[in-house]
């Protein structure tokens, strides 16, 4: 890697500052960005370390019920913590990468990256949270804006996400061999309003909502219920593990799976 | 009762108590007094022509020493091809040169183009990437029939194509075969892939050069299989050092797989470096750089054809294949589509007549030589899944087809000019349907089909040609070496041994089984036997380990050396006891008078050859040191039959192996747990062959799948536990321990069984269109498949 300098401020406040030099970047767990700072495909002159700030960390329940989250809270917390009051997330985040990802990897990382094959984007997006952030809230269908691109201003940290908790959920994921990222994962949530599902993995433009899933399964929540649906490969990923038709494919059996894991 | 000790024992390896806890010591834990340490520039293109390299910027740089270029290199020869194929019209293959670094023109990605030399690692990167190459990118040529059309861009403008040579076996048979198709009742066609693996050893590459100007004497620490081979090509071929002055080591080393057996550019490199600089020289291979730089595997599109009569008997086999070479000769690259892989193509069948035809291709893609089989997985695949599908055709039971083609009289002479020694495929195929539970297939379908899986099963044979290698064959064949093995065995006065071997372990276990046999001749514990290999200073010329050789070929070295020292302990002994050497009977460690109760001990007679107070200084010396050579004067024949019970997701087509039986007859067998755990290692690497790896270059020739986010290696959970048996045993009859070598079965016998499971669990669901998938077999491609 290139040589940076790395901040590790104490509060949230000196955390803003320091984002606003040029040229800086914020580091979360770092399970992607120190990957890529190794293969010298990044040069940011100065890294703020966002993993020390006790108050973007943990698992809490808001007087709504919603499950939030730090923004700088690792997976595996998540994991255990959420597991009582959100199985569908608890499982999700306790199936990102390995042990090592999941014990220094953030959600606050991944949401802002938007990796087109992260799991939480899915979660985040089919569920409807709300990401909070230092200056605002941003809901989750006006966040993700394509692959690695996200409402977020530089320098704009995301210190929680705020999950509505569904009436059911589930998040299915099919993993590609190699990196065991998605090459699709769907997450289905029922609310007392209608149903999310939200994919990852498949689409160019990222994760994304299927509504004519949703609208099918807010009238009948079964697997069924999508048995005549298909998606258009035009927009699908396509690469040496899959083609666009696969993935697309692919989407609708693991909504079906999703809808009957979910119960 | 198992032995627990000696051959034949389970004895539990004695390198893994440091390899476990972190004390091994491998070349990049070398770090010698005043060591620079190298980067490669490296090309970003696979074809281009090389205008200029501009090192000033990079020279200028902090902790910068040097900046090497091809014309440092100028008074250096390239590196060398340690085997000369001849075509089927009799002319010698088209051999371009191999410079170190890159002259004229970058023929692949990773094509090295300078050499960076700087105080720290980092500060050799820094200045790498300000070397400025000049290169006007030229079309790459990437698919093999294309380069070989006319007016195809040349990967090397010296020769007259992309063609290395056209190869014809037996070229005497091949108007008989074609006429045997004309004639026959059916004909079985198949096309296929076998495709281009990426070795992935866990130890990435390394190379330490060191020169002593004082003395004159070169010294590279190496990551290498067989580090004679390379004192004597790098010596001999490149820098023009001769071999007294150069000592090659290769310490512990994380896997090799043949990845480690080649001369590679960097360590000619480094060396080269330290003479100049009059410092030591490291460089340590990244990951990324490995995808790109060690020669990698397979990479052959075959069309296959059998040929059968009414009651399936096989008539003729004709094969055509096409065998990547990648951008420049690898080490024994010419021979691996050649002589590892046509003179197997009888498998474990009587055919009477064979031609196999390949043209090797000049590609801009990294190397291609050996890796883990060679050229046998290669040609066990295609006649393993053309005889699976000639049994569909004809309405025939795969195994009852293979059985009754079957050799089974032994010595057998192939008509690809080799002669199996011995065998029994009737017993390997009796037991493999024991241990697979065959019986059991029906209800585990059904119990699948409850869960709306499909299930399948394969079974296939393979055979392979191991302990290598005759030396008056090869030379015959081409190769530019003699592929004998050597062993020094040295008795200390006390009575324990240190033996010296010229293979190489590098993940094989031989301190344990190597031991195991000294130890067991002379009837003394394991313990006071210690394997010494690695370092050319203190071994004798030995060719290494790859082939499945080190026992078969190594271990038969060491046991002669052996008998030479029982010989000369023979005698001492009987000065000893004033007896006649002829009566002397050598059991558990104790020299006896036979008839008598008469004995010395092990340790009496090795200090009587070191303290010879009381010898026959005038009929024998002191001491009790030997060597032999031994060169085998056949290959070794291991064979077996294996079989895969797949499930297939039938809406996302994902494989997943349920269960694989694995019964190998490699003949004795010196320490069974660590045949197990060849056999293993072997399987999960087909494994990974058959339903993971795959090397993709794009249209311009970036490999695509250039990091373990796109190159899927095999995991624990990719794999069942598997039932292994080596109790059908037909010891060799021609080399002193009956061996066979059991490191490439797995790897050979295993792609063919998945495979052929797959496609018999899409049969038997009703998709009869089916009769190939071309590794590996991703959901993706299973679905297509599905999809008509």
């Amino acid at each position: 890697m290139y040589a940076f300098e790395l901040v590790r401020p104490a509060t949230l406040d000196e955390a803003v500052t320091a984002l606003g030099a040029e040229e800086a970047q914020a580091l979360g767990g770092g399970q992607t960005l120190i990957p890529t700072l190794k293969q010298r495909l990044a040069a940011p002159a100065k890294l703020v370390c966002l993993s020390g700030l006790a108050e973007l960390k943990g698992v809490c329940i808001a007087d709504d019920g919603a499950v939030c989250v730090g923004g700088a809270t690792p997976h595996a917390v998540v994991a255990a913590e959420a597991a009582a009051h959100y199985p569908a997330l608890a499982a999700l985040a306790g199936n990102i990468g390995d042990p090592a990802v999941r014990n220094r990897g953030t959600i606050g990382g991944s949401l802002a990256n938007n990796d087109p094959s992260a799991c939480y984007p899915a979660a985040a997006l089919g569920s409807g949270a709300t990401i909070r952030t230092v200056n605002r809230d941003i809901a989750a269908d006006d966040f993700f804006q394509g692959m690695f691109t996200t409402a977020l201003e530089d320098g704009e940290i995301i210190t929680e996400v705020r999950f509505p908790v569904p009436e059911r959920a589930a998040y299915q994921k099919f993993e590609q061999p190699a990196s065991r990222f998605a090459l699709v994962g769907v997450f289905v949530a029922k609310y007392d309003d209608g149903v999310r599902v939200a994919v990852t993995g498949a689409s160019e433009g990222g994760v994304f909502r299927w509504a004519e899933a949703e609208a099918a399964l807010s009238g009948d929540f079964s697997a069924g219920a999508i048995a005549g649906l298909s998606l258009d490969a035009d927009m699908m990923i396509g690469d040496l593990h899959g083609s666009p038709e696969y993935r697309a494919h692919l989407v609708k059996v693991l909504t079906g799976r999703a809808v009957t894991a979910a119960g | 009762m198992p032995k627990d000790h000696g051959i034949g024992a389970s004895t539990k390896r004695r390198e893994d108590v440091r390899f476990l806890t972190g004390r091994g010591r491998y070349t990049d834990d070398i770090n010698l007094p005043g060591q620079a340490h190298a980067c490669f520039v490296r090309s970003q293109v696979a074809h281009g022509r090389l205008n200029g390299v501009n090192t000033d910027a990079a020279a200028g740089m902090p902790g910068v020493i040097r900046v090497f270029t091809a014309g440092d290199f100028e008074r250096v020869g390239g590196l060398p091809c340690g085997w000369q194929v001849t075509d089927r019209f009799g002319a010698v293959m088209q051999e371009p040169g191999h410079p170190v670094l890159a002259t004229g023109k970058v023929r692949h990605v990773g094509d090295p183009i300078a050499l960076v030399v700087a105080e720290t690692y980092d500060q050799a990167r820094d200045a790498a990437e300000a070397v400025v190459v000049d290169i006007e990118e030229l079309e790459p040529v990437l698919d093999m029939k294309a380069a070989l059309a006319e007016g195809a861009p040349k990967v090397h403008d010296e020769l007259t194509s992309n063609l290395c040579y056209d190869w014809g076996f037996v070229e005497e048979n091949r108007e008989a075969v074609n006429k045997a198709f004309e004639t026959a009742h059916h004909v079985t066609t198949l096309d296929l892939v076998n495709q281009r693996l990426v070795p992935n050893a866990m130890e990435p590459r390394v190379a330490i050069g060191d020169y002593d100007f004082a003395t004159d004497d070169s010294t590279l620490y190496t990551t290498s299989q067989n580090p004679h081979v390379i004192r004597l090509l790098m010596g001999a071929f490149v820098l023009g050092i001769p071999e007294h002055k150069l000592r090659v080591v290769a310490p512990d080393v994380g896997g090799g797989f043949g990845s480690k057996i080649f001369h590679y550019a960097e360590e000619a490199a480094v060396t080269f470096a330290a003479r100049h600089l009059r410092r030591p020289v490291k460089w340590t291979c990244t990951r990324s750089e490995s995808f790109v730089t060690d020669a990698q595997g397979r990479d052959h599109v075959t069309r296959i054809e059998l040929a059968l009569d009414a009651e399936g008997h096989f008539q003729a086999i004709r094969t055509e294949t096409y065998a990547n070479m990648g951008a420049y000769l690898s080490t024994f690259a010419p021979s691996i589509p050649t002589w590892l892989h046509g003179t197997l193509m009888a498998g474990n069948y009587r055919t009477p007549l064979i031609y196999v035809n390949v043209k090797a291709v000049f590609t801009n893609t990294v190397p291609v030589d050996a890796y883990r089989g060679a050229g046998r997985p290669e040609a066990t695949f295609q006649l393993e899944r053309v005889i699976d599908k000639a049994a569909r055709e004809m309405g025939m039971d795969p195994v009852e087809l293979r059985r009754k083609n079957f050799i089974t009289q032994f010595p057998y002479a192939t008509p690809v000019a080799v002669e199996y020694d011995t065998g029994d495929y009737n017993a390997t195929m009796d037991k493999l349907l024991e241990i697979a539970d065959v019986a059991g297939f029906e209800a585990r379908l059904a119990e699948s089909k409850a869960r709306g899986k499909l299930r399948g099963l394969g079974v296939n044979c393979y055979i392979e040609a191991c302990g290598i290698a005759p030396s008056h064959l090869v030379g015959q064949l081409g190769a530019r070496a003699g592929l004998y093995e050597s062993a020094t065995v040295r008795v200390n006065a006390t009575g324990g041994l240190v033996v010296m071997t010229g293979s190489h372990s590098h993940g094989q276990g031989h301190e344990t089984s190597f031991a195991q046999v000294v130890a067991d001749m002379i009837g003394i514990p394991d313990n006071m036997v210690e394997i010494v290999h690695g370092d050319t200073a203190n071994t004798p010329m030995g060719m290494g380990t790859y082939g499945s050789r080190s026992l078969a070929v190594g271990g038969s070295a060491m046991v002669k050396a052996t008998n030479k020292i029982i010989a000369k302990a023979r005698k001492i002994a009987a000065h000893l006891m004033e007896a006649s050497p002829e009566d002397i009977e050598l059991k558990d460690g104790r020299f006896t008078v036979a008839g008598t109760d008469k004995s010395v001990a092990w340790g009496d007679v090795t200090l009587a050859a070191y303290v010879p107070h009381n010898y026959p200084l005038d009929e024998i010396e002191p001491g009790l040191e030997e060597t032999a050579f031994y060169d085998p004067n056949n290959f070794t024949y291991p064979a077996g039959a294996y079989a895969c019970e797949v499930e297939v997701d039938p809406e996302t087509g994902k494989v997943t192996v349920e269960r694989f039986a694995a019964a190998d007859d490699f003949g004795n067998i010196v320490n069974p747990m660590i045949v197990d755990g060849q056999v293993h290692g072997g399987i999960a690497q087909g494994i990974g062959q058959a339903l993971l790896e795959t090397t993709t270059y794009d249209e311009y020739g970036q490999l695509l799948s250039g990091s373990y986010m796109d190159y899927a290696m095999p995991r624990a959970s990719d794999v069942p536990f598997y039932a292994v048996d080596h109790s059908c045993q037909t010891p060799c009859t021609h080399n002193p321990l009956g061996v066979k070598g059991c490191g490439e079965a797995g790897a050979i016998g295993s792609p063919p069984a998945v495979v052929n499971a797959v496609v018999d669990a899409l049969q038997r669901a009703g998709h009869s269109h089916i009769t190939h998938i071309d590794m590996p077999l991703t959901p993706s491609r299973v679905w297509a498949a599905m999809q008509g």
